[in-house]
């Protein structure tokens, strides 16, 4: 493993992007196993501990699925962009982010726990959040995307040097992934700034409640595959070297993550199925796009299979079918990182087989917004996105505080327990979404309550499975703080490195320069996006009636703030 | 690219290719459809019932905070049922699962499908988009076979 000295003020960028989401995460994971309580009827209640069920989920939503996966991305992104290019990092770029990102989450998690945010982590209107929750949310995005623009420069001025060499994949993702962020990003922002924060301060009456849904959702789909390329990252680049192997070939992956780059945006409309203000031609084509989607994922599948394989052949392994996947380091605990990646893979053969159920038309009907929904996407952002986030958060903080970690092997176990639980958890909660069991819903003091006249007895089993894997998940949760924690107290006794596993390709394949170059694949994916959302726009606009008012999630009275501010000027 | 990869890509368009025609297959032949969309206006927005001949029926549902009007709904055996769908306040679901109807309930837009119940029951509906605190009380109810005296 070859190391990138780094200076103090790089380590403090990399220290506090790591660090403030994993504090958070205590409150993220603790609410976690809240859920599972609640809607299995255990806790009867509006509220446990003076937290409101909605407000925990707003919470755990926010704080696992948008804080700490979009300050990981920015402090791995930091991380990839020097020690692959070799470069110092851009240090203006990177403090301005961390204090933009920093404020973001002091906005959003004072609102949140002063009760004043209660619209859960999609924050629909018109469920008004305060105003500081949405200024909190627009200074967190806006904050990553200063980071990114640190990177672009670091890449211009790093080709101008290197012409004819390939990128590093590593530098590529990193960039592609940001690239489509930033783009996808522009409309929620503008929903953000532009709609939801002057209607919220009562400067507008009323907001187009469709046209805010698809800004939502072109964002929507693509924050997902934000969350997943840092890890397709890590199974491309490191993956193959942790178990033994090389990569088996780097031209798939740069084609992966062009894909990606096209196709995460042009298909949020599948999660639109069930909704007015769209025809269905429009919905018909955003589910084959996002069949289009799972393509690179498929490629995935089977590069990084192959690249283990032959890390198993390269370990003495013979045979023909699957036998190779017993011969893997799963718990040598010198590559815990390895565990904590194979785990994420594992599960995401689940999540992605589920979310092509989702994507798949009308078939969506019997599943939309069902408890079977979180049981796919916990196997997609609580799977591979947190098991990569965590296992890389560890790894990361060994090195740039030049520390050995000390509870190796508990920090080996976790991703398998945590697997367990994770199934166990969405099993339960696909088979109660079948079942017919509604997501985001305190299920405890209506449906799963036998004093309630709405007693569903049918949907004991499934939530007494979700609280199984919710203890199982749980217990994993608080493993990796006594790791983290430990790591904490252990003394500093090497210099601030970044390293990472060794790339090595099995192919020596040729360059193709347009597997190297951004911007013919930026012009496509601009042209498939536009192609794929002026026409829902447009139905938008013709098929919307009236807007509507801000709504307290307390009353169903508007909120008269507009007539308010009027009258007193 | 070598051959195992063109392979797998083959597979998987194959494979994808396979799942669309499935699907289109099930619209086609079970009329399983995404609801339709239809231009807003105030008319369906008033909620109520009207049946415009023998066992057909036309539903105007108003989901609100948090209860759907009208919240009890009475239809012989055999009936045909359209559902149209609009939100007085925020935004709502509309699921019943033993029937796959699933909308969601939009300020500013009206929702539509079409359901047949050919067999007897009481078909629950479940609001199931949060749409506030009193989110997990909001339901009502589709009962069919009434009057059971016809037919």
């Amino acid at each position: 493993m070859s190391e990138w000295k780094i200076t103090k003020s790089e380590r403090l960028i990399i220290l506090s992007l790591l660090t403030l989401p994993l504090i958070l995460l205590s409150l993220g994971i603790y609410h976690g196993l809240m859920q599972t309580l609640y809607r299995s009827g255990m806790i009867s209640q509006t509220s446990f501990a003076s937290i409101d069920y909605y407000q925990g989920l707003t919470l755990h939503g926010v704080i696992n699925a948008i804080l700490l996966t979009s300050f990981f991305a920015v402090a791995f992104g930091h991380a990839c962009m020097s020690y692959y290019l070799k470069m110092r990092m851009n240090v203006v770029t990177g403090w301005i982010s961390v204090v933009l990102m920093y404020v973001g989450t002091l906005f959003a998690t004072i609102t949140m726990l002063t009760g004043k945010a209660s619209v859960l982590y999609t924050f629909y209107p018109p469920l008004k959040a305060h105003p500081i929750f949405y200024v909190g949310l627009a200074l967190l995005i806006i904050g990553t995307w200063i980071a990114s623009f640190g990177w672009l420069a670091m890449y211009l001025k790093w080709k101008k040097t290197h012409k004819d060499e390939y990128t590093p994949l590593a530098v590529l993702a990193t960039l592609t992934n940001f690239i489509m962020w930033f783009v996808c990003t522009i409309p929620v922002a503008y929903e953000v700034l532009g709609m939801l924060l002057p209607w919220s301060l009562g400067y507008v009456e009323r907001m187009n409640i469709p046209l805010a849904r698809t800004l939502f959702w072109f964002f929507g789909h693509a924050l997902v595959y934000f969350w997943l390329l840092p890890v397709y990252l890590m199974y491309y680049t490191m993956l193959p070297t942790l178990s033994g192997g090389k990569l088996y070939s780097e031209n798939a992956g740069r084609l992966v993550f062009f894909l990606f780059l096209i196709l995460s945006i042009p298909v949020g409309v599948h999660h639109q199925f069930g909704e007015p203000s769209i025809t269905r031609g429009l919905k018909l084509v955003h589910s084959i796009l996002t069949y289009g989607v799972a393509v690179p994922s498929f490629i995935t599948a089977f590069t990084i299979a192959a690249s283990m394989e032959y890390g198993a052949w390269s370990r003495g392994h013979r045979g023909k079918w699957l036998g190779w996947m017993t011969k893997l380091p799963y718990f040598n605990k010198e590559r815990y990182l390895f565990a904590y990646l194979i785990n994420g893979l594992i599960l995401f053969i689940f999540g992605g087989l589920t979310g092509l159920v989702n994507a798949s038309y009308s078939l969506n009907n019997m599943i939309h917004n069902t408890a079977w929904l979180p049981g796919h996407f916990h196997m997609t952002v609580a799977g591979p996105v947190f098991l990569g986030i965590i296992g890389m958060s560890i790894f990361l903080l060994e090195k740039i505080e030049g520390k050995d970690l000390r509870l190796k092997r508990i920090a080996t176990i976790v991703p398998y327990l945590w697997t367990i639980g994770m199934l166990t958890f969405s099993t339960g909660l696909m088979w109660g979404g079948l079942r017919g069991e509604p997501r985001r819903t305190n299920l405890g003091i209506s449906y799963l309550d036998p004093e309630s006249p709405l007693f569903r007895p049918d949907w004991i089993f499934t939530t007494g499975i979700t609280v199984l894997g919710g203890v199982v998940l749980f217990v994993a949760g608080c493993l990796i703080f006594l790791v983290l924690l430990d790591l904490v107290l252990v003394k500093s006794t090497k210099p601030s490195v970044l390293s990472f596993p060794p790339f090595e390709v099995l192919h020596q394949e040729k360059r193709m320069v347009i597997l190297d170059r951004l911007t013919p694949w930026v012009v496509i994916m601009l042209f498939v996006v536009l192609m794929a959302y002026i026409p829902v726009f447009r139905d938008i606009q013709n098929l919307t009636g009236p807007g509507a008012k801000p709504y307290s999630p307390e009353n169903p009275v508007p909120i008269e703030l507009f007539e308010k501010r009027n009258n007193n000027e | 690219m070598d051959k195992y990869e063109l392979r797998i890509l083959a597979m998987t368009g194959l494979l994808l290719l396979l799942f669309l025609v499935s699907v289109l297959h099930a619209v086609n032949k079970y009329a399983t459809d995404v609801p339709e969309c239809i231009p807003f206006d105030e008319s369906f927005t008033v909620p109520g019932i009207k049946q415009l001949d023998e066992g057909l029926y036309q539903v105007f549902i108003n989901a609100q905070m948090w209860s759907f009007e009208p919240e009890e709904m009475y239809f012989p055996v055999g009936s045909e049922v359209d559902f149209y769908l609009s939100s007085k306040d925020v935004v709502h679901g509309f699921h019943i699962a033993e029937k796959g109807i699933n909308m969601m309930a939009v300020p500013g837009g009206i929702n539509k499908t079409t359901a047949k119940f050919t067999k007897p029951g009481v078909y629950n509906i479940v609001c199931h988009e949060y749409c506030g605190s009193g989110h997990q009380h909001m339901r009502g109810e589709i009962i069919v076979n009434y009057p059971n005296t016809k037919k």
